[in-house]
């Protein structure tokens, strides 16, 4: 090979890092702050020690359970979100599969089917429901915020017409529920388990490797080779499948199902999380770790405020201010990062 | 042509491609020898990009025959493609710029932790770093966003990316487009290394005539779909190929005009 056939002139990645005097503690500090999940980490700890200088019950152990009962179902719908946003898509429908998933699994077991065989019977079903959404938006091109859409109150009225509107108790196996989500803090385990699978699959994988590519450029991603339609469908039944698991185990905690269990509001939680810990909802971007954190931070604020004794309509404001906040943070912090390193 | 079929890496005959009703191609027949540098000009939406993307198994031709080696294929997939020896590096170079740039280059063909399914990005990271040293590529580091990189590294990854995988057809779209004069020098010089080592053949797009006649063995212009003009770079000049677009395009406005001089 010739020498230097190739040198371009090099790009300045980074500014020129306060060459005279360089303070250590801005260093430390913007080094940290360039890491992804850095923001939302502040924020967490930031909000634990307000609550907790407010309220000496935060981290007692009685609310620490509430709280991560709290965080555990959203952060598993949000590591299916995180996915589907990296590829550029959006489910809307995952509430209501959360919602029908448990019903699947009970009627399985009335019919005479062991507990576990139901539950795969549910996932299965959920994985239809994403491959179904998967299909309607890479194949018929239909938007997937307009699809899933669709889902969303086609699955709740079958949900509702199952189970005639009624809730119903949770079968009970002993271990399995127990394992299943019963024990206290087997769900946070379980979705502390599948943040750092989705993790490594993120970001060990080929799978993953895929999908950032073709949420940042899939005329680009296909052009090489990588299978988008594929990517796209394999991950709404993905995050169909971990709305529907997350349903599960909710229902064996609290040992009872409800058709109307879940729905949009811990969607929009899921999603909010999500975007929260970093995710772009511009596809390319995003980290499952961070949606864990995210969602950590909406279910932080949510608990202390209830311990605070908000009201529940002052609440829902400051929830929602706090969202935009933590949004704006987000997308300023990047910009910032990003001006940074120009 | 039968006895110089054997050293013909690509032939077609009669491809033609629809894009509802733009007819982008409209029976291109050409051929590419092996070792040779082949230019492909031709105005605007003349169907450069989509021949290019066609060869590559991007997209399917409505009609027409593909032969690779003298034998005839069917282009279904990218990943066919490449199996026979084919690398595009496409107008858009198909960069992802959230991405590293050793994931670039080994996008679609990662290396893994066998018999673990997960990635092997220290041997990737190496890999990459090793060859575009080799190549000369000036970056800060293989680890790099590739959206911090100019246009120039940009493009000297695509086609790192595309030699790297032993291409012996190497398809380029326009990749001194968008490029200042000392970037475009180096992309030269490197299409000219790869020409002097001989290992691959190339068919090279590019709408500086100056350029192609100085790096290319021959020269392919396509107009209305089809190949209008297929000279040795040394028989044919700047001159006459911009005559030969600008004729086109005389007769293209006389066309638009005659209707309302004639009323
Ligand atoms: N995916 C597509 N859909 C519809 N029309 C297309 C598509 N790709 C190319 N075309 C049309 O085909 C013609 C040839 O385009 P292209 O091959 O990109 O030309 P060139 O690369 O020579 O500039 C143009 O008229 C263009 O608008
Ligand atoms: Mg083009």
């Amino acid at each position: 090979m010739a020498e230097n056939v190739l040198s371009a002139p090099p790009v300045q990645t980074e500014p020129e890092p306060t060459p005279e005097r360089p303070n250590p503690w801005l260093r430390v500090a913007r080094l940290f702050l360039r890491q992804r999940e850095a923001s939302i980490v502040v924020v967490a700890i930031a909000l634990i020690i307000y609550f907790q200088f407010s309220n000496q019950a935060f981290l007692s152990t009685q609310n620490i359970r509430t709280l991560s009962q709290f965080v555990a179902a959203t952060a598993i719908i949000s590591a299916g979100e995180v996915m589907l946003l990296i590829c550029g898509e959006i489910d809307l429908s995952v509430g209501q599969v959360y919602a029908l998933a448990p019903f699947i699994m009970y009627f399985a077991n009335q019919a005479g089917l062991p507990l576990l065989v139901g539950l795969i019977l549910g996932l299965i079903v959920c994985a239809l429901v994403g491959l179904f959404n998967g299909l309607i938006t890479v194949m018929l091109k239909v938007p997937s915020f307009i699809t899933t859409l669709g889902t969303l109150f086609l699955i709740n009225g079958l949900t509702l017409t199952i189970s005639q509107g009624f809730p119903v108790l949770t079968p009970s196996e002993g271990l399995i529920n127990e394992i299943l989500g019963h024990a206290s803090y087997s769900e946070i385990i379980w979705a502390i388990a599948i943040t750092i699978v989705m993790q490594v699959v993120l970001s060990w994988t080929r799978w993953g490797l895929h999908t950032v590519a073709t949420g940042g450029n899939l005329l680009g991603a296909s052009e090489v080779g990588v299978n988008v339609a594929r990517i796209k469908i394999g991950n709404f039944m993905l995050c169909s499948v971990l709305g529907g698991f997350a349903g599960i185990l909710e229902a064996f905690r609290i040992t009872s199902i409800d058709p109307l269990a879940g729905g949009t509001d811990i969607m929009f939680m899921a999603v909010a999380g999500a975007v929260i810990g970093g995710t772009a909802l511009t596809g390319g971007l995003g980290t499952i770790v961070g949606a864990f954190l995210g969602t950590l931070v909406l279910s932080i604020l949510r608990d202390g405020f209830t311990l605070l004794g908000v009201s529940a309509f002052t609440f829902d404001i400051i929830l929602g201010a706090a969202i935009l906040v933590a949004m704006i943070l987000n997308v300023r912090l990047r910009l910032w990062r990003e001006a940074g390193r120009e | 042509m039968s006895e110089s079929t054997t050293t013909e890496v690509i032939r077609t005959e009669g491809l033609v491609k629809r894009f509802g009703a733009v007819t982008a191609l409209n029976g291109v027949s050409l051929y590419l020898r092996q070792g040779e540098v082949l230019g492909l000009v031709g105005d605007n939406g003349a169907g450069k990009s989509t021949l290019i993307k066609i060869l590559t198994g991007f997209l399917q031709p409505d009609e027409g025959r593909i032969f690779i080696d003298g034998r005839e294929v069917r282009l279904r997939s990218v990943s066919y493609a490449r199996s026979l020896g084919i690398e595009t590096v496409y107008q858009d170079l198909a960069l992802v710029n959230e991405l590293s740039v050793y994931h670039n280059m080994f996008l679609k063909r990662e290396t893994l932790l066998n018999p673990l399914p997960l990635l092997n990005n220290w041997r990737m990271r190496r890999l990459a770093r090793e060859y575009l040293e080799s190549m000369g590529v000036n970056i800060p580091s293989v680890d790099t966003e590739v959206a911090q990189l100019s246009g120039g590294q940009r493009q000297s990854i695509a086609i790192a990316r595309a030699v790297y995988s032993r291409a012996r057809i190497l398809l380029l779209d326009e990749p001194l487009a968008a490029m200042g004069a000392k970037e475009g020098s180096l992309i030269m010089n490197l299409i000219r290394t790869l020409k002097n080592e001989g290992q691959v053949s190339i068919i090279m797009i590019a709408h500086n005539y100056a350029q192609v006649l100085e790096i290319c063995d021959r020269v392919n212009l396509l107009q209305h779909g089809r190949i209008a003009l297929d000279k040795p770079a040394g028989q044919t000049s700047v001159e006459e190929l911009t005559e030969l677009v600008m004729r086109e395009y005389r007769v293209g406005a006389n066309q638009r005009q005659q209707p309302l001089a004639g009323r």
